[in-house]
């Protein structure tokens, strides 16, 4: 399939997303189960992302302080959970990624 | 004041609400420009996603998937899955705007975006919004669209020349864990992060990074059954 395709469907399906609750305000409820499952999103798909960048650069699991990827991940939670913002969070990991690799063998 | 001054008045808040936030999206955007590139999509198709998906992360996730050879079925079920998130923000938004014209609820859900969504709550937060406030949320959601489609231009010209020894990739988990960790506040969301980065890791070795797939539902449902058993 082109991939003109693979990314209309792409969109149909994020649009949809984005539109669900507010089409249906009003005129239909979801179930509260549904509901009770949403603020769960975000963290669950965004974490699922997140840890193997970290824990397996290379595609194993590489667990040492020599992992520049890793540590410099934690310094970047750190940053995050202390200023809350993207900015920041991007400034510092880029910073220490660079830093690390500079001083032990990448 | 009239209403046309009010509304005019909100979409620039709107405007300024977001722009602190661009600067952190603009060298996201020129990282997806470049790795779209180098996964190869062509110049059109990459500038052409950034409106048809509008999605940062989404975007970066397409590229990758496309770069390993994914078939198009699990490239959609993925990117549906990460975009679910926005299910939650088009949540929040609807009781507010459920009196506008249908016009109004398209482009807005179209502008929903986590930035978007950033901008809007803390607005909301500080003081009570007044009856032209959809204006506010377009100010806020153009503004952000606009960024986007340039820095993923300006990506996209520039892409090849961005030194390929340069880690720019790990502006992807940086950008999530932005997000991630500022809400990780409770027992349920605690248990929901670990469950998925548990499963993410065991079940990494399937092919087309399935084990995304495995370890996002894994933990939605970890967080679900925290929530439930607590009541």
């Amino acid at each position: 399939m082109s991939v003109w395709w693979i990314m209309l469907a792409c969109g149909v399906v994020t649009f949809a997303i984005r539109l669900s609750f507010i089409a249906a305000e009003g005129k239909m409820t979801f179930p509260s189960w549904f509901r009770t499952l949403l603020p769960f999103v975000p963290v669950a798909a965004l974490t699922a992302l997140v840890i193997p960048e970290l824990l397996m650069p290379q595609g194993t699991l590489w667990l040492s302080l020599n992992n520049s990827r890793l540590v410099a991940g934690l310094i970047a939670i750190a940053i995050a959970v202390q200023t809350r913002s993207v900015l920041w969070t991007l400034v510092g990991g880029f910073a220490a990624l660079a830093l690390l690799n500079g001083s032990i063998a990448p | 004041m009239t209403g046309e001054d009010s509304a005019f008045q909100e979409f620039r808040a709107g405007l300024i609400a977001l722009a602190p936030l661009l600067v952190g999206v603009i060298p996201f955007g020129m990282i997806y420009g470049a790795l779209a590139l180098a996964n190869g999509l062509s110049p059109a198709a990459a500038l052409a996603m950034s409106t048809i998906l509008f999605a940062g992360s989404a975007q970066f996730l397409f590229c990758q998937l496309l770069g390993v050879g994914a078939p198009a079925m699990v490239i959609v079920a993925e990117v549906g899955l990460l975009n679910l998130r926005h299910a939650l923000y088009s949540a929040a938004l609807a009781p507010r705007i459920v009196h506008l014209p249908c016009r109004w609820k398209l482009a807005l859900a179209y502008l929903l975006t986590d930035e978007a969504f950033a901008a809007i709550s803390q607005r909301e937060a500080v003081g009570e919004a007044g009856p032209q406030r959809h204006w506010f949320y377009l100010g806020a959601g153009l503004a952000l669209w606009t960024g986007w489609q340039l820095s993923t231009a300006a990506g996209v010209v520039l892409g090849a020349r961005l030194p390929a020894h340069w880690p720019l990739d790990f502006a992807l988990p940086l950008t999530f864990i932005a997000i991630v960790a500022p809400l990780i506040r409770s027992r349920a969301m605690v248990g929901t992060a670990a469950v998925s980065g548990m499963v993410a890791l065991l079940a990494a070795g399937l092919p087309f990074k399935l084990g995304l797939l495995a370890a996002a539902l894994t933990g939605m449902a970890a967080g679900w059954w925290l929530a439930e058993t607590r009541r």
